[in-house]
Order: structure tokens, then sequence, then C-alpha cells
């Protein structure tokens, strides 16, 4: 297909993530308002609640609190729904009821550099609501530094792997309810299954593996190794993982979103 | 010297098929520069279709199109940064302002902000939007929607505007504000692609038409002389014709269509036969008028229904 040939992508996907910010702006308080009261909310019923309950856990051959166990959990978990959610409704709204690629594409760019851009911009949603977050688990003493200052460019990487899958499905999902199924099967069961709210060692050896392909495992345990200050090799690895992933997603995503609006 | 500049868009063969529904049939078609093309055509004839093949958004399944002398397959991108698009369905920006919809559309060309404030500014005034600016576009009407989105693909001063529908929904007033705008743009030598429902529309606006159907081209050429070769130059209307009137029109072999409980007679020039039939067979269930587009079109696309 010669339309899709050459040079047909340039910077001027930073056009789409230029527009995403100006709409973002005019309501940027409503936008920072989750990130500030989910973590608050969490360590206050994990914490307090849930965490008398547990008492200290012992990772890594450290004894800590569960609430400084989870914290890096949420942040991760954090990262995944921002970008995930962008690039599934969000993005879905502006290609499907808004049209808003239509008319792009009758501009000098093309689909290729609008749905980089778009993965562009769910990833600087996970960025932007990661450093919010970070803020308020760092008052309660729960991230080590200057290792936490690696958390906001691994929220950008972690972004841009959430949203690669994400993009996939707005790109093959017939209606806007049929996200409930991604959501279901994959969102949900990493959410509680990736060393999130418990480690994973307690698990049989079957559901560890099964474990291990999940991203958002892999984003956890580096998270969680920067939180505590403690630098591992194995953090590399995950890191490896997320980039390699985001590398076979993005073109499937822009493949999906291909198959789906030029024709 | 006019000659050795290449046509604005040059169609040849032009196919695209979805599936195995062809929806553009072999059509081949030039835009000179300067000049304003209308494709008419009944729903789904193929206009939109062939519309987007033109601006680079939908690929041919054959044939060859050269926009401004340049590849739409390889140059699409340098192409697209010279024409103006105005969609059949309304695709503004519903997350930004009037203003900011002229001007973050203006990013996409790579216009710097600056100069694209100031020319998102001229284009509001020229539409009469100016007040509006700050307004966000759902509150909008439909006229002036449609009025912002033809201000929208302006921003990057287009050599060619390709107009989808430009004016269908609209009431007559807005109709005409839009009519009065498009007609001061071809004035100002700006070539036009426009679709259209409306025949008083095509014949008022544009310099040559493309009647369209199924996909194929039935005829092409100038309005006057479309009406004249179609459908004569006067156009009797007979309501609830004798059949005394019917034998007559058949047996003088007069251009004409029978519907039921109507009779249409196309005349040609001093023919003399509307006299003959207004003495003999005419009372107060005759209408004689000048002939126009929409006879040609109905002649030539039928009167069916389409889907
Ligand atoms: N993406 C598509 N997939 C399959 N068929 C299509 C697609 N787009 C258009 N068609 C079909 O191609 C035919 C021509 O459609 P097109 O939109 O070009 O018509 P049109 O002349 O613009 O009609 P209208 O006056 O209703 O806008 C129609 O029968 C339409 O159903
Ligand atoms: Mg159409």
């Amino acid at each position: 297909m010669n339309l899709l040939a050459g040079r047909d992508v340039t910077w001027r996907f930073m056009r789409v993530w230029q527009r995403n910010f100006i709409v973002y702006r005019r309501i940027w308080k409503i936008n920072f308002l989750p990130p500030i009261l989910e973590p608050l909310f969490y360590l206050l019923a994990f914490g307090l609640g849930f965490g008398s309950l547990v008492g200290k856990i012992v990772y890594q051959g450290r004894e800590i609190q569960y609430v400084a166990f989870i914290a890096p959990a949420l942040l991760s978990v954090n990262m995944m729904y921002n970008a995930f959610f962008e690039n599934t409704y969000a993005s879905f709204v502006r290609m499907y009821y808004q049209k808003t690629f239509d008319a792009i594409m009758a501009t000098p760019l093309s689909l290729r550099e609008v749905i980089l851009g778009e993965i562009a911009w769910g990833a600087t949603k996970s960025l932007m609501a990661t450093a919010v977050m970070l803020g308020v688990v760092s008052a309660f003493g729960l991230v080590a530094y200057p290792h936490g200052l690696l958390i906001l460019p691994l929220s950008f990487l972690a972004g841009v792997a959430f949203g690669a899958v994400g993009m996939v499905f707005t790109g093959i999902t017939p209606t806007i309810d049929m996200f409930n199924l991604p959501v279901f099967l994959f969102i949900t069961p990493m959410f509680l299954f990736s060393g999130t709210f418990f480690p994973l060692n307690d698990l049989p050896t079957w559901a560890q593996k099964v474990a291990a392909a999940f991203p958002l495992t892999h984003l956890v345990t580096v998270t969680r190794g920067l939180c505590l200050g403690i630098m591992s090799r194995d953090y590399l690895y995950g890191i490896f993982y997320l980039i390699v992933f985001s590398l076979l997603w993005i073109p499937l995503a822009l493949k999906a979103m291909e198959r789906r609006l030029i024709r | 010297m006019k000659d050795r500049q290449p046509p604005v868009i040059e169609a040849r063969h032009l196919r695209k098929v979805f599936g195995d529904f062809t929806a553009v049939d072999d059509i081949s078609f030039r835009l000179h520069r300067g000049e304003c093309l209308g494709l008419l055509g009944p729903n789904g004839a193929g206009k939109t279709s062939t519309i987007r093949m033109v601006y680079g958004f939908s690929p041919m399944s054959a044939g060859s199109l050269r926009v401004f002398g340049l590849d739409v397959t390889t140059r699409w991108r340098s192409i697209k940064a010279r024409i103006g698009v105005c969609h059949q369905e309304n695709n503004l920006d519903p997350d930004l302002s009037v203003l900011e919809n002229l001007v973050v559309f203006a990013g996409y060309f790579s216009i710097p902000r600056k100069v694209a404030k100031e020319r998102a500014e001229k284009l509001l005034r020229f539409m009469s939007l100016d007040q509006r600016q700050d307004e966000k576009v759902t509150n909008l009407s439909g006229g002036m929607m449609r009025r912002l989105v033809l201000a929208r693909a302006l921003i990057n001063e287009p050599e060619l505007l390709i107009l989808d529908e430009p004016t269908t929904g609209l009431d007559p007033q807005s109709r005409h504000q839009v009519w009065e705008k498009l007609d001061q743009l071809r004035a100002e030598g700006l070539s036009i692609l426009l679709t259209t429902h409306y025949m008083e529309e095509a014949s008022s606006l544009c310099d040559r038409l493309v009647i369209i159907d199924h996909g194929k081209i039935l005829v092409q050429g100038k309005p006057k002389e479309l009406i004249r070769q179609h459908a004569g130059r006067d156009v009797i209307e007979v309501f609830n014709p004798t059949n005394k009137l019917l034998r007559f029109v058949e047996s003088s072999r007069l251009m004409h269509d029978n519907l039921p409980r109507r009779l249409i007679i196309y005349g040609q020039e001093n023919d003399g036969i509307f006299e003959r039939l207004g003495e003999h067979y005419c009372a107060e269930n005759c209408i004689r008028r000048m002939a126009t587009l929409e006879d040609v079109f109905l002649r030539l696309t039928g009167r069916d229904l389409r889907e």
C-alpha cells in the first residue's frame, strides 16, 4: 500500500500530542485529583485497616511495612490505568465519535503519526499522574531518593507499553462497550496478580510463571526496588522487558488502526 | 502559457473497490486552475469515495491520480499541505473553542502560532464568526459550524478547496451565506472541487459538472450545455394529461417523461411546439418553465429512490 510507504513517520506526531495537551490544560484540576486522592484512599485503607492485620512482610530479605510494600504497586497500577484508559476510551471517542482523526488526516499528517501522537500522549498522562502521586507517596516517607526520581522516566516507558496495548484494542473493538472485555481479561487480573498486593513467591510455581509474563509484574518489581532504594540487575531485565513489549505492540497498534481507518 | 501548467486534478481511470463492491468504476476527469468543478450524483453514487482518493485519505484500487501535477501515492504530504478539505460529516473538534479549532488545525500544517492566530482571526471575520471566537463549537448553529469548517479548510491558504456537500442540512439563509463566501473565494482564483445535492448550487457555483451514478460518469460539461443537451430549453409540465395529448406527444417524437399523473415535455429552441400544445391541448393543468439542471439530473439518473 503505497499511501503508507516511505517517509510517513516524522516529528509531526507531536502536533497530535499538542492538541491533546491543550485540551488537558483546560481541565487540569480535575485531571490532577485522582492521582492525589487515590493513593490517600489506598494507603488509608490498607495501611491503617488492612496493614494492622498483615503487619510487616519480608521482601528481598528485608522486613518492611505493608504500606511500603503496596505504595510502589499503587504507582505502577496508576501508570497502567492512565495510559491504557487514555488510549482506549479517550482515543476511541476522538476516533469514532468526534472524527478527530479523520479531520487530521486531511492535513499533512499520516495515520501513523496520529496514532504515535496518541500513544505519546497516553504515556505523558502516565508521567504526569505519576509525578503527582509520587509527591503524595513521598510525603508519607515511602520513597527512597534519589533512586525514586527514576520512577518518572519509568512511568513514561510503562505508559508507552500499556498505551500501545490499549491502542490495539481501540483498533479492533467494534463498540466502546466492548472495552469491558480487555479490562476484565487483562487489566483486572494484572491488577491483582502482578505482585501488587502480596509477594509472588507465596504463589504456586505455575502461577508465578504466568505472572512473569505480565508487563505489570515487571513494572511493579522495578518501581518497588526504586522506592525501597534497592539497586539490582533484575531491574534492567524488567526495563528491557518493557522496551521489547512496547516495540512489539506499537507496530500491532499501527496495523490495527490502519486496517480500521484506511479504506 | 496557461496550458503548460498541469491541471490541478488529473484523474485517470480511477477505481475504488470495497470487497466485491465497486464504488468508483473507471472515472476520469480534470480540474483546471481557477475552476470550480461540481460532482453530482444520487446517494451512494461514489462522490465521497472519489474525493477521498483525491486528498489521499483512501488508497485507489486502480488508475492514476495527479494533484498539482504530483502523484498522490507518493507525494501525498506535499499535496495535502496545499489543499483544504471540508468533509461531509462535521468533524470540528468539540473539545476546543471556535478560535482554538483554527489555531490547533494550523498546527497540523506546521504554521507558526503567531501567523496561525492572525489568519484565524481574519478567517473568523470573513465568515462572520468573530463574535463567537471563544465559544464552544457545540454551542454553534448548523450554519455557523459549516462556516467554521470552511474557515478551517482555508487556514493553510490552500490552492485547492475540496468541499463534500458543504450546505447539506442548512436553512436557506445559511446556504446563501455559504454560497456568497464560496463565490468570493472563486473570484479570488481558488480552484474548487465540490459535491452537492442542490442543483441550484451546482449550476450557480460550478463552471463544469460531472454527473456520476453507480460509480460511473454519465455526462460532463458546462451546466448550461448539459441543460440544453439533455432537457432542452423550455419545459411544459402537464398534470393529469389527456390521452389525446399523450398520443400527440408520442406521435410527434417529443422528448418527454411520462410520470404517474404528470407529463413532462422538453422542448428545443424555436420548435414552436409549445405554442401548438398551448392552443390545442392545455388548460390550467399546464405549466411552462425553463429547463433546469434538476431535469437533467433526474432524466439521467432516473427517479427511483436509492437505498
Ligand atoms: N468503507 C466502505 N466500505 C464499504 N462500502 C463503502 C465504504 N465507503 C463507501 N461505501 C459504499 O460505496 C458507495 C459509494 O459511497 P459514497 O460515500 O462514495 O457515496 P456518495 O456519492 O458520497 O453518497 P452520498 O450522496 O450519500 O454522500 C456506497 O454504496 C457506499 O455504501
Ligand atoms: Mg458522500
